[in-house]
């Protein structure tokens, strides 16, 4: 136990030291998921209609909420695995004792904790020119948010990893996630607060793992009365526990494949 | 772990045929193509048998794809064999066990393992990380092996900062912090300056002499080999076409060393011919094959008989060698890798 935590101990150091090697990035990174503020700005004009039962605070506070789950959650692992294969590094990883996939963990863990300083400084950017937007979640809010979005993480990381694995036989997978973009960004509550689904089709879109990305933690982090956390954790761990037995299943067969085609 | 007097590396009729998609030029090829794929089976490496000692440093021969690299990822467990098996340290290389991989190293000249942007010792922590290494073990390490790689200033500075012969040393100080026992090198002198490849040599020497590790190495360099290794194998079409002392190679088949001569007017091919094979001869600059024994009269005959700016003496290129041995070997194939092992 101690080896293991000494192991991703030093990943996460050294890691953390790459991702701050690139501080301009860093600050693009941040304002490249700003999205949010976009469909903001639409979905207010439709709130201030009253079209639907948002008002136009609310819809800035969720997608505020949005940008910040966004921050905490985004995962690229897919493109890295993608150039790492092709580049044959992940044949030098396969030469070391450790998992390949601890490297992209304690990459992603690191650059969260990189990119905080500049996702706070745009959200009090963002207070300081609309002050109505201003709230203070509740800390039990902030709690479940932060366990939500935790969750979120993990199940986002273990999708795309497993979705990433597909590089161990087409070289390329990334096209995989271009096609689980559209479903993410549709059923994630990203572009619109899942509040304004009919009734039937949330309740089928709870059952998939998107509304756990974006919506649930969002939600949480606004005071979001309305969510399931029973049902909430129980989805959210179901998915992560199978994705996480598919993923073994198709990285031991990938490894297989990519040693007999060629390294 | 291997027993005492065994072999550490055994190769036993070691294959491996990758299948290879095909597609003809043209648009009507690529239409049916990405229809319908066809594949052609490529052997690249095809039963070869070898076992090397403990300590020994082997050079391992043959042109660009001959099938040396295919053989060292299935020594290193990156590929598996399609037929025969290999053990190194009495381990099967594809479980790629914990033990396995602590015991061996690969260090591909055209490939690197640091990171960019950090410098060397960041990637030296992530390795101490890796394969457990304490904090004090790390440190003798660093200190001894950037002593002997003279790169103990250097350690600070972003990789990309580095010269290409820095960062060679580097990755070998990377890819040897952890003491493994068994070093794969892929040309680790790619590249690299004159002053480079010697410095590297010479590091490898010591480490061996020092540690007793094994080497198995390729290299385009002849001096690599002929600074390194007492013995080659030579592989040629996915064979093993010659295997022995690195002595009885060159006997055999490289005793010629190249004469490079730049002159300041142009002279007769025929005058050249006087003192050696003329390998080239264009314009000011000509090249003789010539052999040893004569070398040192050959080079004061064209000092004093030829109007003579610029001498230097090469080794043969390793192609040369290489081809000399299979252009043997395709007349006696059957014979010369039993032959030169007993020679």
């Amino acid at each position: 136990m101690n080896a293991a935590l000494r192991k991703m101990g030093g990943l996460l150091s050294v890691y953390y030291a790459y991702m701050t090697a690139y501080r301009a990035e860093l600050i693009l990174w941040a304002l490249a998921n700003s999205l949010p503020f976009i469909l903001m700005g639409a979905w207010y004009q439709a709130a201030a209609g009253g079209a639907f039962g948002f008002t136009p605070v609310d819809v800035t506070r969720y997608f505020l909420a949005v940008f910040v789950i966004r921050q905490l959650t985004v995962v690229w692992v897919i493109w890295e695995f993608d150039q790492d294969v092709q580049r044959g590094r992940l044949s030098q990883y396969l030469l070391q004792p450790v998992d390949p996939v601890w490297r992209y963990l304690a990459a992603h863990l690191s650059e969260r904790v990189a990119r905080l300083p500049f996702s706070a400084l745009i959200i009090a950017l963002f207070f300081l020119i609309f002050p109505p937007a201003r709230f203070v979640p509740h800390a039990s809010d902030v709690l479940l948010a932060i366990t939500f979005a935790t969750l979120a993480f993990a199940l986002r990381f273990v999708m795309q990893y497993t979705l990433a694995l597909f590089a161990l036989w087409t070289e390329r997978a990334s096209s995989l996630e271009s096609l689980m973009f559209i479903l993410y960004l549709v059923l994630s509550g990203a572009i619109a607060p899942l509040e304004v689904f009919p009734p039937e089709l949330r309740e089928l879109v709870m059952w998939t793992p998107f509304p756990y990305f974006i919506w649930v933690p969002a939600r949480l982090l606004i005071g979001g009365a309305d969510v399931d956390l029973m049902r909430a954790t129980v989805v959210c761990v179901s998915w992560i526990g199978s994705l996480l037995v598919v993923n073994r299943v198709v990285w031991r067969l990938g490894l297989k494949r990519h040693s007999s085609m060629g390294a | 772990m291997a027993e005492a007097g065994a072999p550490i590396i055994e190769a036993i009729g070691l294959t491996k045929t990758f299948k290879v998609a095909q597609k003809p030029p043209g648009f009507a090829a690529s239409v049916r193509h990405f229809f319908k794929r066809t594949y052609k089976e490529i052997p690249a490496v095809t039963d070869v048998s070898f076992t090397i000692r403990p300590g020994e440093m082997v050079g391992f021969l043959g042109a660009n794809g001959a099938g040396k690299t295919t053989t060292l990822k299935m020594l290193t467990g990156l590929l598996h064999p399609t037929a025969g098996r290999c053990v190194v340290d009495g381990r099967e290389p594809f479980a790629r066990t914990r033990d396995f991989l602590s015991a061996i190293t690969l260090v591909m000249g055209n490939k690197q393992q640091l990171l960019w942007d950090l410098p060397a010792r960041d990637t030296l922590r992530l390795n101490a990380a890796i394969y457990g290494i304490s904090d004090a073990d790390y440190k003798s390490r660093v200190d001894e092996l950037s002593g002997m790689l003279e790169l103990t200033d250097k350690l600070d500075q972003p990789v990309r900062k580095l010269s290409l012969g820095e960062r060679m040393k580097a990755e070998l100080l990377a890819s040897l912090l952890h003491g493994p026992k068994v070093l794969f090198l892929d040309e680790p002198t790619l590249g690299l300056d004159v002053n480079a490849q010697v410095a590297v040599r010479a590091f490898l020497r010591r480490y061996n002499e020092r540690t007793g590790a094994t080497i198995l190495m390729t290299s385009h360099y002849m001096a690599d080999i002929t600074a390194l290794c007492s013995r080659v194998l030579v592989i040629h079409e996915g064979k093993l076409v010659h295997d022995g002392e690195l002595a009885a190679l060159l006997r055999r088949f490289g005793t010629r060393r190249e004469l490079r001569v730049e002159l300041s007017h142009a002279v007769d091919d025929a005058k050249l011919r006087t003192l050696g094979e003329v390998l080239s001869h264009e314009g000011n600059v000509a090249r003789l094959a010539v052999e040893p024994a004569a070398l040192v009269a050959v080079v004061g005959r064209a000092l004093a008989e030829l109007p003579v700016v610029d001498l230097t003496v090469h080794d043969p290129p390793i192609e040369e060698v290489v081809g000399r041995v299979i252009g043997k070997s395709q007349r006696a194939l059957p014979n010369v890798v039993g032959a030169e092992q007993g020679a």
